[in-house]
């Protein structure tokens, strides 16, 4: 599904200029659930960017579903992510004034599906997270943990081939977190590939393969067994 | 452009953003509505400035007769000149070239009476050509005319407030009315813009007054109208043509400042013209003013709309909206508010406009308006700069990566 080959990239701050990513090899495999660690500075949401084409690589090669991705421009880069991906946000990252079903169908418009047909199938996404009664509120009515169900099935909606989640669970409480857990075990279940960028070793945990990043280098890359959040919820 | 899902979705983001929906509409409202009403008030202004001093034609010169004040070719200095009926014809046959058309005016008081009313009013034989001279209106009748002149009749245009003071309610056209005992019929009534002095005026045929005065064929006062596309400088090159040609005619030294004198309404014609222009002038730059004040009212608008919506664009982004797209729809958003802003602030303004009508004439606005061309002309600058304005902070927005839009708390 993914991989990565030499991956660099850095960042120009003034004069001098920080080298974020030194080299990744990562090849990830359809239907892995894969958590990406590291402490803050690892370089860890730089790489989940770059995967998620919000973000250019300097060198190495990137091909997502064997298709090489590169020279984007923001226009192909758009184009792409609706196709591929789905994002997954700690902030969620809804859009205020519109309401649950109003967002899990943003990502079908820009597919240009028809509003009949994203309706009903935001309706069905909005199901899927068990929001169904909650469809015409706003976010601002609704809790961190709907919040973030409501982004999950926003990101689903779009049918990806990846879905992206930086610190999904980083604006949670505990209990709320395995149940947000739960729901990508579940849609992990079903087939899709996931990668998820946290720094908490629980929902590591959870996951079925963790990649550990140190100062812009994979210092480990193991299979784990995978800890079910349903046990918690 | 004219996707139906387009318009559905941006007419969802401004039924849900109402605040920043009124008021950016407001402020286009506004620009729009402050030009139209200062752009017509300023036209009050000049109408009023018009009524005021381009009453008569502006392309007469009067001709008055004095004394000499040097002696010439025998005659002795301190004699008096007289106009007469030959000097009428004499103009006539030698400016053809400049000249429009020309009138006598013979001016004398009376007491003129109806029935039980009479007062005193000045009379003016004239030829029918003085209604151009004057710019009288008539309400009711006729002016005089050539059979009046050619027959010497005692017929009689009286003014406004002639007719009013003598007639009341009654028609004066076809009474008679008794003018220094000889009785005189009504053919018309005038309005005249000049004011009500002007209104007091009554009109015969010139050659019934010189038939009055034992016969004779004396004239006061000539009037010359020049063809106006002559300008300024023919007006000022016939007034000399005519001067060297009266002298000679009537025997007066060229050096002599007396005997002759010419009152040219071009010179007045100049300077009132000026005023006007600059009457327009400012009405023009108030106007500009309040447009450029509207133009940059909309511009902060659209760019704080841009900057607040920043990081819903980047969600939009990472969602996969090109930048094509979020272009296109804050463009169409903000073209859809002025349009309608714009139209609503042009139509209250046109309103208030009519509204007013000739309510301020105390203040020397009269009839403001604005045509409608340049209201249309105006809302639709607003409406490009409006888009301009728009379009650069929008195509920031868009070319700025998601993921620092999203970082924008």
């Amino acid at each position: 599904m993914i991989q990565l080959k030499d991956l660099h990239k850095s960042y120009q701050m003034g004069n001098s200029s920080l080298h974020v990513l030194k080299g990744i090899n990562l090849d990830i495999k359809e239907g892995e659930l894969v958590a990406i660690m590291g402490s803050s500075g690892s370089g860890k949401s730089t790489l989940l960017n770059i995967i998620g084409m919000l973000d250019l690589l300097d060198e190495g090669s990137y091909e997502l579903d064997k298709v090489l991705i590169k020279d984007l421009d923001e226009t192909k880069a758009a184009q792409y992510r609706n196709r591929f991906l789905g994002f997954i946000f700690q902030s969620f990252n809804l859009i205020n004034y519109k309401t649950a079903l109003e967002n899990v169908s943003l990502p079908l418009y820009y597919q240009g599906v028809s509003r009949k047909e994203r309706q009903l199938k935001a309706m069905d996404y909005l199901t899927s997270v068990g929001l169904a009664d909650w469809a015409t509120h706003l976010p601002s009515e609704l809790s961190g943990g709907q919040k973030q169900r409501v982004a999950i099935a926003r990101a689903m909606a779009s049918e990806p081939k990846l879905l992206l989640a930086d610190e999904p669970t980083g604006a949670l409480d505990t209990k709320t977190s395995y149940e947000v857990m739960d729901l990508i075990q579940k849609i992990n279940n079903q087939g899709k590939t996931i990668l998820v960028v946290t720094h908490e070793e629980d929902i590591a945990e959870m996951c079925k393969r963790i990649v550990k990043l140190k100062d812009g280098v994979i210092v480990e890359d193991k299979k784990v067994k995978q800890v079910l959040a349903a046990q918690y919820v | 452009m004219f996707s139906q899902d387009r318009w559905q979705e941006i007419f969802e983001t401004i039924r849900k953003n109402k605040l920043r929906t009124i008021l950016s509409g407001f402020t286009v409202s506004l620009g729009i509505f402050i030009f139209v009403v200062l752009f017509g008030l300023g036209n009050g202004l000049k109408n009023s400035f018009k009524e005021f001093f381009l009453d008569d034609a502006t392309n007469t010169i009067s001709i008055f007769a004095g004394k000499t004040s040097k002696p010439y070719k025998g005659f002795k200095a301190d004699r008096r000149i007289e106009f007469d009926n030959s000097d009428l014809e004499d103009i006539k046959i030698n400016f053809p070239f400049f000249l429009e058309y020309i009138t006598p005016r013979i001016s004398r008081g009376a007491v003129v009476k109806y029935k039980n009313e009479y007062d005193n009013y000045t009379t003016r034989g004239v030829a029918p050509s003085h209604q151009f001279a004057e710019n009288t209106i008539i309400m009711e009748g006729r002016f005089i005319n050539t059979l009046d002149i050619n027959s010497n009749r005692k017929h009689a245009v009286i003014g406004r407030l002639v007719a009013q003071d003598l007639f009341d309610d009654e028609n004066p056209v076809g009474q008679f009315i008794d003018m220094g005992g000889i009785a005189f019929k009504v053919v018309g009534v005038f309005q005249d813009d000049g004011g009500d002095n002007e209104e007091r005026f009554i009109y015969i045929p010139y050659t019934t007054r010189q038939q009055i005065e034992k016969g004779n064929d004396k004239v006061d006062q000539i009037i010359v109208a020049f063809k106006p596309q002559l300008g300024r400088s023919g007006a000022v090159a016939f007034e000399k043509k005519l001067r060297k040609f009266l002298k000679e005619k009537k025997s007066i030294a060229p050096s002599d400042p007396n005997g002759l004198f010419f009152r040219n309404l071009t010179d007045a014609l100049e300077q009132n013209q000026q005023f006007a222009n600059v009457l327009q002038i400012i009405v023009t730059f108030v106007g500009l003013g309040t447009l450029i004040a509207g133009i940059i009212g909309i511009s902060n608008i659209m760019v704080f709309v841009v900057k607040e919506r920043t990081k819903e664009l980047g969600i939009r982004k990472a969602l996969g909206a090109t930048p094509k797209s979020v272009i296109q729809m804050i463009l169409q958003e903000s073209i859809l508010i002025t349009t309608i802003s714009g139209y609503v602030g042009m139509i209250v303004a046109v309103l208030l406009l009519k509204n007013i009508g000739d309510g301020l004439e105390d203040y020397f606005i009269k009839n403001p308006y604005v045509d409608l061309s340049v209201a249309l002309f105006a809302t639709l600058i607003l409406i490009i700069f409006g888009g301009i304005a728009g379009y650069i902070p929008a195509k920031r927005a868009a070319s700025v990566k998601p993921i620092i839009a999203l970082r924008d708390e």
